[in-house]
């Protein structure tokens, strides 16, 4: 996967250890203009997902409407194709993109975290090779490999996390095996392993909570990305496929329509604002990880 | 701190010692290595994931036959054992064969000359805007930090980047081709107009490689919707990492001494901050640049653009091994390089940096 | 007459952990051709009365009070205002000579953009200029040095680079700020010679920080001893090096090596200077003083007089007594 600019900026803020940083700045965060509307936004999907049968208008796998209708007081966001009311499709989306986007940044922090720890914790020759084949994962480009997996495994939206997954682990692993790093040479770890305990304990106990938070805030910052990634395959009709309610393969049938401009926007809107939401978030933790926006000139 | 001596001529540091040829070289190896393990990745992960490239590839009749399908096997080395495979592809590739591709039955290396200009052709303009806009749009924010207009353009490129680039191309071909009128459709030239002679393979060039100013202006006008589009992306990024780098730079003391004598703030920012954080901005742009190659894929469609993105689709579709490979290996190949060619920019605009590296 | 004259000068910076006053309620003055000193520990808030009065404080830094040179108030300027006056009228050269030049312009174009733009020089006088300035500071072959970059220059070579390009305009305040912390001590002596001899020759004020006051003790009239943002102690150099009567002061002085050490002199300062934000109350030098008493926490400190021109911010004055039955 080829790093994204901003992955990389992150991947060198959030890797520069974090003890000047004080505890005001962390919860200040929450009151940052963009964080909070970024968590209303992902507020008001989580709220529309969860209680999907209540604020949906219609069923959004009905076909007893006529087709093309165009916004109306009826249907806001008008109807489709195939006669679905399309407002309804888009609240019903948020419960396959969201929890989907999560899920597929969970798989990826957990295989970059066993990569990136186990390369960080034992260094040497196998953190060498494990490096130089995430470094070729970064040179890779992955959506070609995405698309690849995809469509071997077979057009639907599990397969879709799956292809993504394989190309997402790499950022993890090595802002894990970063951090281990700075940490190893921390005075801290010195100290607990002279008062004798296990090395296997310091990486997951003590070592815990200085890596949780940057990773935590790589997560927020990956949640957009996994979520323009997915819907991008089941865009191409390689993830979802009809006749589920997925925004990408939604907005795609608006590409085959395209004269029905709400076939296409509604959905496309319904990305772009979960999207931003969590890349408001995201920008936000990572200004106040990196006030001094580290020296990445010479990096 | 370490004796300097008083002068030392530009060219001695350059070219002796650990100089800039051997760090080419050196580069160079890395690279060849890199993308020998872009397609062992690819070939791995094609392999360990199911999927039957001789059905994708052969027709529902064709496939009940057993002996078309093993003459399909036996055409393109599907018989053989994998390690075979991969081992008879690389040798290949040594020898600068791409393999055939299984799904348009030509040489990949034939494939990529024809689609590859096409993809290169927006994504060169894409990155040129995207480079223009978004370091002026960047520095803005980093002078105006915190206040009402670097806001505005941080929400600005955020949205940027959060923009499903496919339904950005729709909405944009729909307003600029369906309700205005501006855009001239789809493909590269008008229907059943003559492409110009290849030379580059970019019809805008060539055209006008070839005099014809005509055919290169409606080039230049079908191209210009799919790379505005694309360039959305890239100018968001852009946007993010010259603000990121303006500030960074504005905190060097270097800046404080520019500051000093005197001169003012656009003098300071042209010569002292945007000279050293140019070189970053590049950077970054030519790994923008090398991700819009792969992120066409997403627009090609819309805009029937006959290019990399929609070639690298149909190999993935048709489970397209040499395809699939030939795609990728040129996407990293770009990356690669665009990574070394600003390396070696560094270490010959400034050879403190390596001291620092 | 007096050139430069601060009072009351008060800077607030922001800290993660909200305002702080860096520079509290500072006052001194410097006469045309004087050498003023200010002395104290790294982070008593030397480097920012020095931006403050070039109006180059860090983002979100605010300074109050009054900045008086040549006669004209100077703190709250405009932007432009600023300009005219920083590099012209007084100059700056920093501390570390590797970082203060730009790494990728020539020579030529640090030492000469401020003369073309203040001064409106042709290129080739402020090529002419130039050179005489390198001749001034003491750089072998300036023709081949107006060519060269930074990187291609010793530290000393850099600050005498760095001296030019302050000079450059004729300013008259030169601000130094640590001009030899960042070099090796043989180098040192050289550059603080040849500041004493362009001090000489042009007639013009300097202000030098440091933090090591056997800087100070060959070249400067005055001095300022700084702590955690406030006065301590100023008086003329001479009597103030051979008499200090701040224990802060003394402490500073007595640690200098081939200082005296009998009598009650503190031998060295124990403990850390106070972190921004966190500044004891009333004297903050009272948890590391060994004279402290109840009252020193008590605000306000006020300035005692001990002869003219030389004051001290300690009610306790410990040696007082001492001093003059020595003398
Ligand atoms: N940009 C800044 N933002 C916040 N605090 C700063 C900044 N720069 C310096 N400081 C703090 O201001 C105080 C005074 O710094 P300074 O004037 O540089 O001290 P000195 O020059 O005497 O060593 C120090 O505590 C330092 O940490
Ligand atoms: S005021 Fe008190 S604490 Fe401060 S220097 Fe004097 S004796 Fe020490
Ligand atoms: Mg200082």
């Amino acid at each position: 996967m080829i790093l994204s600019p901003n992955t990389r900026k992150t991947l060198k803020a959030l890797e520069t250890p974090t003890e000047k940083k004080g505890k005001g700045s962390t919860n200040s965060i929450w009151r940052q203009p963009l964080a909070i509307v970024g968590l209303t936004i992902i507020g008001v999907w989580v709220f529309v997902a969860v209680f999907a049968p209540w604020v949906a208008p219609y069923d959004p796998y009905s076909q007893e409407f006529d087709k093309f209708i165009p916004p109306s007081a009826e249907h806001w966001m008008g109807t489709d194709e195939l006669n679905r009311d399309i407002l309804s499709r888009v609240i019903y989306g948020a419960r396959i993109s969201l929890p989907y986007s999560i899920l597929l940044v969970v798989l990826s922090t957990i295989i970059g975290t066993i990569v990136g720890g186990v390369s960080g914790f034992f260094g040497g020759r196998v953190d060498a090779t494990l490096m130089r084949i995430t470094d070729m994962f970064f040179a890779f480009p992955g959506i070609i490999l995405a698309m690849a997996v995809a469509a071997a495994l077979g057009p639907e939206i599990r397969n879709a996390v799956i292809a993504i997954t394989i190309v997402a682990w790499p950022v993890y692993a090595r802002l894990v095996r970063g951090l281990i790093l700075n940490s190893k040479s921390s005075d801290y770890v010195t100290a607990s392993s002279l008062l004798g305990s296990s090395s296997i304990r310091t990486l997951f106990v003590d070592l815990r909570p200085n890596i949780s938070g940057p990773v935590f805030v790589l997560m927020a910052l990956e949640v957009g990305t996994a979520l323009l990634l997915l819907s991008g395959l089941s865009f191409l009709g390689l993830g979802a496929t009809p006749p589920s309610a997925e925004w990408g393969a939604m907005v795609s049938m608006g590409a085959v329509n395209f004269d029905r401009w709400w076939v296409g926007l509604f959905p496309g809107i319904a990305i772009l604002t979960a999207v931003l939401a969590f890349n408001f978030i995201g920008d936000t933790l990572r200004d106040a990880l990196d006030p001094r926006t580290a020296k990445a000139l010479r990096d | 701190m370490k004796p300097v001596p008083v002068l030392t001529p530009v060219t001695k540091t350059l070219f002796t010692g650990t100089g800039l040829t051997p760090f080419i070289i050196r580069r160079l190896l890395t690279a060849v290595v890199l993308i020998l393990g872009i397609t062992f990745i690819a070939f791995s992960v094609t392999q360990l994931v199911p999927g039957d490239p001789v059905a994708a590839n052969l027709g529902q009749s064709a496939y009940s036959d057993p002996d078309i399908v093993a003459a399909f096997k036996a055409e393109y080395g599907l018989d053989q054992p994998v390690h075979i495979q991969y081992i008879t592809y690389v040798g290949n590739l040594l020898q600068g064969n791409l393999g055939i591709s299984l799904s348009s039955k030509r040489p990949v290396a034939e494939d990529l000359r024809e689609f590859f200009p096409a993809t290169l052709e927006i994504a060169l303009v894409a990155v040129f805007v995207a480079l223009v806009l978004g370091v002026i749009l960047g520095t803005i924010s980093a002078m105006t930090r915190d206040r009402l207009p670097d806001q505005i353009i941080r929400v600005f490129s955020l949205t940027g980047v959060s923009m499903p680039v496919f339904w950005t191309a729709l909405t944009a071909f729909y307003i600029f081709f369906f309700v205005l009128g501006w855009a001239p459709g789809t493909g590269r030239l008008e229907p059943g107009a003559e492409p110009p002679p290849q030379v580059t393979g970019m019809y805008t060039v060539d055209a006008l490689l070839d005099g014809d100013f005509a055919t290169a202006s409606q080039a230049v006008s079908y191209l210009l919707l799919p790379a505005l589009v694309l360039a959305v992306f890239a100018l968001g990024v852009i946007t993010r990492f010259t603000r990121a780098s303006v500030l960074e730079i504005l905190g060097n003391d270097y800046v404080r001494t520019a500051r000093s004598k005197g001169l003012p703030e656009r003098v300071v920012i042209r010569r002292h901050v945007l000279r050293p954080a140019l070189l970053a901005i590049i950077t970054i742009a030519g790994v923008a640049f090398a991700s819009l190659l792969a992120g066409s894929v997403l627009i090609e469609n819309v805009f029937s653009w006959p290019g990399l993105g929609q070639y690298a689709y149909k190999s993935a579709v048709g489970l397209d091994l040499p395809g699939i490979m030939g795609v990728s290996m040129i996407v990293a190949t770009v990356f690669i390089f665009m990574n070394l060619l600003v390396d070696v920019l560094y270490r010959v605009i400034d050879p403190q940096m390596k001291d620092s590296k | 007459m007096t050139l430069l004259n601060v009072s009351d000068l008060t800077v607030t910076l922001a800290t993660s952990t909200g305002d702080a006053d860096a520079v509290r309620n500072l006052s001194f003055s410097l006469d045309g051709g004087e050498i003023l000193g200010i002395a104290g520990e790294s982070g008593s808030g030397k480097t920012m009365t020095a931006l403050s009065i070039m109006g180059l404080l860090p983002y979100k830094g605010k300074a109050s009070g009054s900045i008086n040179f040549d006669g004209k108030e100077v703190l709250g300027s405009s932007k432009k205002k600023y300009q005219h006056m920083r590099g012209k009228e007084i100059s700056m050269i920093f501390q570390d000579p590797m970082t203060s030049l730009h790494p990728m312009l020539t020579v030529q174009t640090q030492l000469t953009e401020h003369m073309r733009y203040h001064d409106k020089m042709s290129k080739s006088a402020a090529r002419e200029s130039a050179l005489k300035l390198l001749d001034t500071v003491k750089i072998p072959d300036p023709a081949s040095a107006l060519r060269a970059h930074p990187s291609q220059f010793s530290g000393g070579m850099r600050q005498r680079i760095a001296i030019a390009m302050a000079l450059a305009c004729e300013p008259k305040l030169l601000i130094a700020d640590e001009p030899t912390t960042a070099l090796d001590v043989t180098v040192q002596a050289g550059i603080l010679r040849l500041l004493h001899q362009i001090r000489d020759e042009r007639n013009l004020s300097i202000m030098i920080i440091t933090h090591d006051l056997g800087v100070l003790s060959s070249l400067t009239d005055k001095i300022l001893i700084m702590y955690a943002g406030s006065e301590v102690e100023s008086g003329p150099a001479r009597e103030l090096l051979s008499n200090p009567r701040h224990p802060y002061s003394q402490g500073l002085i007595a640690a200098l090596p081939g200082a005296s050490r009998e009598g009650k002199f503190l031998t060295s300062i124990d403990g850390m200077p106070p972190e921004l934000g966190n500044f004891p109350s009333g004297c903050a030098f009272h948890p590391r003083c060994g004279f402290a008493e109840d009252r020193c926490s008590v605000p306000p400190i006020d300035a005692t007089v001990v002869s003219k021109g030389h004051r001290i911010y300690c009610p306790v004055n410990p040696f007082a007594h001492d001093r003059v039955e020595q003398s």
